[in-house]
């Protein structure tokens, strides 16, 4: 008896098998007339062929905060909700609080869709963790703002691998009782005679070293740094050093946003480098924390919705990246998480009128010294041929080697 | 069960049925013992080797591959490479060192704790009041840990409570670091270690103080020399539950550990863009535990626990 539901069990284990294994090829199955250009198969396999249809099932997100929000932060802050109304698809979210997270819970497979920024999309792209994009199945994707499409972060070959979602800077943060004036430098976190011994909260992240870089590129123009992501050997060790010099100022590295706006709130930290989502999180409950982008520029993100290369969901997948660049959701979520929406439509629709002209979304010499993250590689960025850039695995190490000192 | 189930007496005249499958199979397990013996450990034996000893050897084996540099995938090609950096890096090894000695530090504390509480729990207290007493060291574990952290978090921050209290008597706090982590891991860890001591010490005979004293032995001599011994096994049993659980710990120190890190930070650094390195670093928490057992062994604690 016992024998026999055995068999059964593996009978139906195995015809769950053969079912996952026939949706699977029915969902790649005949691409060939959406192929990309040239022939060969680009990185990921081929794009979705469409039509996007009735979805059903569960869409996992993988997400920046304030990304994908469901009402549990704040009630009143949820697109989730009524995209699962809408469309059927139930969805989870995830959140991460770098690149680095982001890759790895990626590469678990365990998710569907992710907010990707610059410094994590191309590492999924050539990790062919991805799948590339029929931007054409996105209707939206028509209204996003030309200067963010086909950009190295989000197409490679030509083949868009995602839709671009939102852009910001990562600002100088400061308490707002010390500074009655926002400070224009960031002078204060890097210099040797800086009065803030102890006082100021770095990112914790590998991709930090390019915030130095950015800093250097005004300080020490010798240097000859064209861009913070591409660092030969002699660039990189300066922007190390001047992380080291900057140590006996930190109070803390900060992980994650919460923890941060506390250190600010509590007086731990006076000036910090993050995101407006911070100082809109703490100032909840009057004005705590300012935000500026000082003169010597700043690194930043431009961020992209990907999709997983076998995801079972695809549909629910095109239609969350419609989803969350549609003009009345981009607006939300520029405004929840403070940056720049992608959609050219959303500055029409957000509850502040001045949020667009607060976060510069249509002026393009703004973003001029705003250098969007992106991953470093051997061979540098910027062009330059007689030299190797330092990789990003070395980053990492680098800023292991530093935190651990 | 079908075939168990008593059978009706059989007619007389009819032969005896040959016996059922399920008889067989009894019978050929009664004789065979290692048939019996593979039996009743193949659960707790799969489980002993699939989920800790082959997650173990992965992580050796892991420890000497290295990674593409661009993607983060792992190659798969034996090298020392990830050791050659911890060990040529004064940065790394200076972690380690960090972590022995905040795990030391923590488990001499606990230790400094736990006697005199144990004690008194077990001795001092009213027998009406022990087991509240109990209940209330167990209490802390019942709140999640996360919380906890976070609660010292804004107990020692500049404007919280302990820099009032220091304040009062001008002192200025010492805000996060190692000393905040130092505190807070004492703190979390204590039951495990009042709990084995206050074990050995209500297991420990009343008659043995009493003759210590009649002998003339002064309170001193008697913690010494007759109750140190008694509750010895416990306390290296408590301490490796300290030991192992600071030496492992990376959320404390990120939370109130300002700019310290200890190896578990910088394990959480790595693992995502470089698995192998971050598994040599993660060999070495185990190298210094499997060093402390094979220490304790010696002692005997480890039947106490």
């Amino acid at each position: 008896m016992s024998r026999t539901r055995l068999l059964r069990m593996a009978a139906l284990g195995s015809s769950v098998v053969l079912l996952a294994a026939a949706c699977g090829g029915s969902d790649s199955g005949g691409t060939d007339e959406t192929g990309a250009a040239g022939g060969d198969t680009p990185l990921g396999g081929e794009p979705y062929a469409g039509p996007v249809g009735d979805a059903t099932g569960t869409l996992n997100v993988l997400a920046w905060p304030g990304y994908a929000e469901d009402g549990s932060t704040d009630p009143a802050v949820d697109w989730v909700t009524p995209f699962e109304e809408e469309t059927g698809c139930e969805v989870n979210v995830k959140v991460f609080a770098t690149s680095n997270e982001a890759v790895q819970l990626f590469q678990t497979g365990q998710y569907d869709v992710v907010s990707a920024s610059g410094d994590a999309s191309l590492r999924l792209v050539y990790g062919e963790l991805v799948q590339p994009v029929d931007t054409d199945l996105v209707p939206n994707y028509a209204d996003i703002f030309p200067e963010l499409k086909d950009q190295p972060w989000n197409t490679v070959e030509g083949v868009n691998y995602g839709v671009p979602h939102g852009r910001g800077a990562n600002l100088l943060l400061y308490t707002a009782a010390e500074y009655p004036e926002a400070p224009t430098s960031w002078a204060d976190m890097w210099e040797a005679d800086s009065p803030l011994v102890g006082k100021v909260s770095p990112y914790d992240d590998a991709i930090y070293i390019a915030d130095a870089a950015v800093y250097l590129m005004a300080t020490q123009p010798d240097l000859g740094i064209e861009n913070p992501y591409s660092l030969d050997q002699e660039q990189f060790d300066a922007a190390i050093a001047l992380l080291e010099q900057q140590k006996p100022l930190v109070s803390e590295y900060w992980g994650d946003v919460v923890k941060q706006g506390q250190g600010l709130a509590n007086g731990t930290t006076l000036q910090s480098q993050g995101w407006q989502l911070t100082a809109n999180l703490a100032n909840a409950e009057g004005d705590v924390v300012g935000t500026t982008k000082p003169e010597e520029g700043a690194t930043g993100w431009s961020d992209t919705w990907m999709i997983k290369k076998d995801t079972e969901v695809v549909d629910c997948a095109y239609k969350w990246l419609d989803h969350v660049v549609s003009p009345e959701v981009n607006a939300q979520i520029a405004e929840w998480f403070g940056e720049a929406p992608a959609n050219q439509e959303s500055c029409a629709l957000t509850q502040n009128e001045d949020h667009c002209e607060l976060f510069h979304a249509e002026e393009t010499e703004y973003w001029d010294d705003v250098y969007y993250w992106t991953t470093p590689t051997e061979q540098c960025l910027d062009g330059r041929t007689d030299t190797t850039c330092v990789a990003y695995d070395e980053w990492v190490q680098a800023w292991s080697t530093l935190r651990s000192g | 069960m079908v075939a168990t189930s008593p059978a009706a007496p059989a007619p007389p005249g009819v032969p005896a049925p040959s016996p059922g499958p399920v008889r067989v199979a009894q019978t050929w397990l009664h004789r065979t013992v290692w048939a019996r013996l593979a039996a009743l450990l193949a659960l707790p034996l799969t489980w002993l080797v699939l989920i800790y000893l082959v997650p173990l050897a992965l992580l050796f084996v892991t420890a000497l591959w290295s990674t593409d540099s661009f993607t983060g995938l792992v190659v798969r090609e034996l090298t020392f490479e990830n050791y050659r950096d911890i060990f040529t890096e004064p940065a790394f090894l200076l972690t380690v060192l960090r972590t022995v000695v905040v795990a030391a530090t923590v488990t001499v504390l606990c230790a400094l704790i736990a006697l005199p509480m144990g004690f008194f729990m077990s001795r001092v207290a009213s027998p009406r009041w022990r087991p509240l007493l109990l209940a209330l060291v167990l209490t802390p574990l019942w709140a999640a840990y996360l919380v906890k952290v976070y609660a010292w978090r804004t107990i020692l921050s500049p404007s919280g409570p302990a820099a009032d209290v220091l304040g009062w008597f001008g002192l200025s706090a010492p805000g996060y670091g190692l000393g905040a982590v130092v505190l807070v891991l004492t703190y979390l860890w204590l039951p495990y270690m009042v709990l084995p001591v206050h074990t050995a010490l209500s297991a420990m005979p009343e008659s043995l103080v009493d003759a210590a004293a009649d002998l003339g032995a002064r309170p001193w001599r008697t913690f010494r020399d007759v109750m140190l011994p008694v509750i010895w096994p416990a306390l290296v049993a408590g301490s490796i539950f300290t030991f192992s659980l600071s030496l492992g710990d990376y959320i404390t120190v990120q939370l109130v550990g300002g700019t310290r890190q200890m190896l578990g930070n910088v394990v959480y650094q790595n693992f995502s863009v470089n698995l192998p390195f971050a598994a040599a670093m993660a060999t070495l928490p185990v190298v210094v535990m499997v060093g402390y057992l094979l220490a304790v062994r010696r002692t005997g604690a480890l039947e106490n626990l």
